[in-house]
């Protein structure tokens, strides 16, 4: 059941160093307020998994040296390029990069939710991601002949993390469209949110809204976070262009990094 | 030789617009300002043609999470989509990750997305790249994201189909691209120092039609519109008059 927090610091600190994290991408719900805890408890050798990619979230946490592996089917900025602390990473042997392709990252949460081992996927054969993945493997359709087709084992992660629209008073969180959310609750062990507003009403009390809402059953944690998302754009919020700006300016060096995360920080 | 009378975005998304004529449903990922452009184009000629662009609201219907785009695709529900590379090979093999050696790379670019499924399920993948150089198009890539033929007995209802770029339409049949028309004061000895691979052509091939009156309509008006919610940058140079 979840547990609600007074604070973003005392949230993050049960996300333990070496947790294997789940993230969406930057157009869900980003929990940039509780990455900034994060970073600023100096949290280490984080496993992050896309999903199925990432930007300016997972650049920071690299930047900031707290991701030994990552496993993602692309990281950018979006309309702001190449995300320069992956890319400097990447290219110093730093990380861990585990490449994937969107789906196989659903699909190996997918198989996690259903408790079964993995799942197969078309379409990857000949791809050099065979090659640089050798869990993924390739087995022979046993109900076809000679069908050659992709097995992705299930990924289950630690701990999803990722910011929602509402929570109730009971722990549910309303998602709405963004369903790989509620896929990433259900794969995960454990599930931390960031909301922008908590209500009294129970979700699961209506209809309309209990089709997009994620039962507190699996969610643990949860920490109300005004603008947690910030400066990335949340639902009708517009993204804080100009700040992205300055980061995606700021990030191409260390020292530059440096400067914008102390900014960040403080 | 006077100046053209549109921009090559613009004549690139004419181009890729046509390829989509009479389809039911063409989808864009995200960043891909160029192909957003074009089936916003091709969508404003044909009402008929469903365009779904993942990452603007306005033009996607999916209620089920990022899954959505790639099961509809296994179930052909998807008649067209666009990828691209940093690089691009004569087998029509595309590169999205890096470039020298994966374990130890020179440069490295966002990652594969969703390319290596993609273009084995959806029917017609059109490749564009607006630079054409032969640093784009390599003999071989140095790494493949998604490979552009398969040996006949797997699965693969889907695969490229067409590629635009800057300089050149081609078309992509039986493991091999083939020179449709060249775009402007282009010739196929222009395209081929430009091109890293060799690829099929007659002596002479068309040019590139154009963009009609009406196609500059609606690229000017509905499709600058939309794509400006979107691409804000893009779409302040790639659009004249």
């Amino acid at each position: 059941m979840s547990t609600f927090f007074a604070d973003i610091e005392a949230f993050v600190a049960t996300i333990p160093d070496g947790a294997k994290l789940a993230i969406p991408p930057d157009y869900s719900g980003v929990a940039l307020a509780a990455t900034r805890a994060l970073v600023r408890r100096n949290i280490r050798g984080l496993h992050l998994i896309a999903v199925p990619q990432a930007g300016l979230q997972a650049d920071v946490l690299i930047g900031a040296g707290c991701v030994a592996t990552l496993e993602a089917a692309g990281i950018n900025l979006g309309e702001y390029g190449l995300a320069p602390r992956f890319t400097a990473a990447v290219l110093a042997g730093s990380i861990v990069m585990r490449d994937a392709t969107c789906p196989a990252i659903h699909a190996g949460l997918q198989a996690a939710e259903k408790g079964i081992p993995f799942l197969p996927l078309r379409g990857i054969l000949g791809s050099d991601l065979l090659r640089v993945r050798p869990d993924w493997r390739v087995i022979d359709n046993p109900f076809g002949i000679n069908d050659p087709i992709v097995l992705i084992p299930a990924i289950r992660p630690d701990i999803a993390l990722f910011h929602a629209r509402v929570a109730d008073r009971h722990g549910n969180v309303w998602v709405g469209v963004r369903r790989e959310l509620m896929l990433m609750a259900h794969a995960s062990a454990k599930t931390y949110v960031t909301v922008e507003t908590v209500q009294t009403d129970n979700l699961l009390a209506d209809p309309a809204l209990a089709a997009g809402t994620i039962p507190a059953l699996y969610i643990d944690a949860i920490q109300h976070a005004p603008g947690g998302m910030r400066p990335l754009g949340f639902e009708d919020e517009t993204a804080h262009y100009a700040s992205l700006a300055n980061y995606a300016s700021l990030a191409q060096t260390d020292a530059g990094f440096m400067d914008w995360l102390r900014t960040w920080l403080a | 030789m006077s100046m053209p009378a549109y921009t090559n975005e613009e004549l690139m998304a004419s181009v890729m617009a046509r390829l989509l004529r009479g389809l039911r449903h063409v989808a864009v990922g995200a960043l891909s300002p160029l192909p957003a452009t074009a089936a916003l184009l091709a969508g404003a000629l044909d009402p008929s043609l469903r365009v779904t662009i993942l990452g603007a609201r306005a033009h996607q219907c999916f209620t089920d999470g990022g899954r959505e785009l790639f099961d509809c695709a296994a179930q052909g529900r998807i008649d067209a989509f666009f990828l691209s590379g940093v690089q691009i090979d004569g087998n029509a093999n595309i590169n999205l990750v890096g470039l020298g050696d994966y374990a130890h790379p020179v440069r490295r670019f966002p990652g594969s997305f969703g390319s290596a499924y993609l273009y084995h399920l959806i029917p017609k993948v059109i490749l564009f790249r607006q630079e054409h150089t032969p640093r784009i198009f390599v003999p071989k890539v140095d790494f493949i994201s998604a490979a552009g033929t398969s040996p006949a007995h797997e699965y693969r209802p889907g695969g490229p189909r067409h590629l635009v770029t800057g300089r050149a339409e081609f078309a992509f049949a039986e493991g091999r691209f083939q020179l449709v028309s060249v775009h402007g004061d282009e010739t196929v000895a222009s395209v081929r120092a430009a091109t890293g691979f060799d690829f099929l052509s007659p002596e002479t091939v068309p040019m590139t039609s154009a963009p009609s009156a009406a196609e500059l309509v609606a690229l000017r008006g509905y499709a600058r519109t939309q794509v400006q919610e979107i691409y804000p940058a893009f779409a302040a140079h790639a659009f004249g008059g």
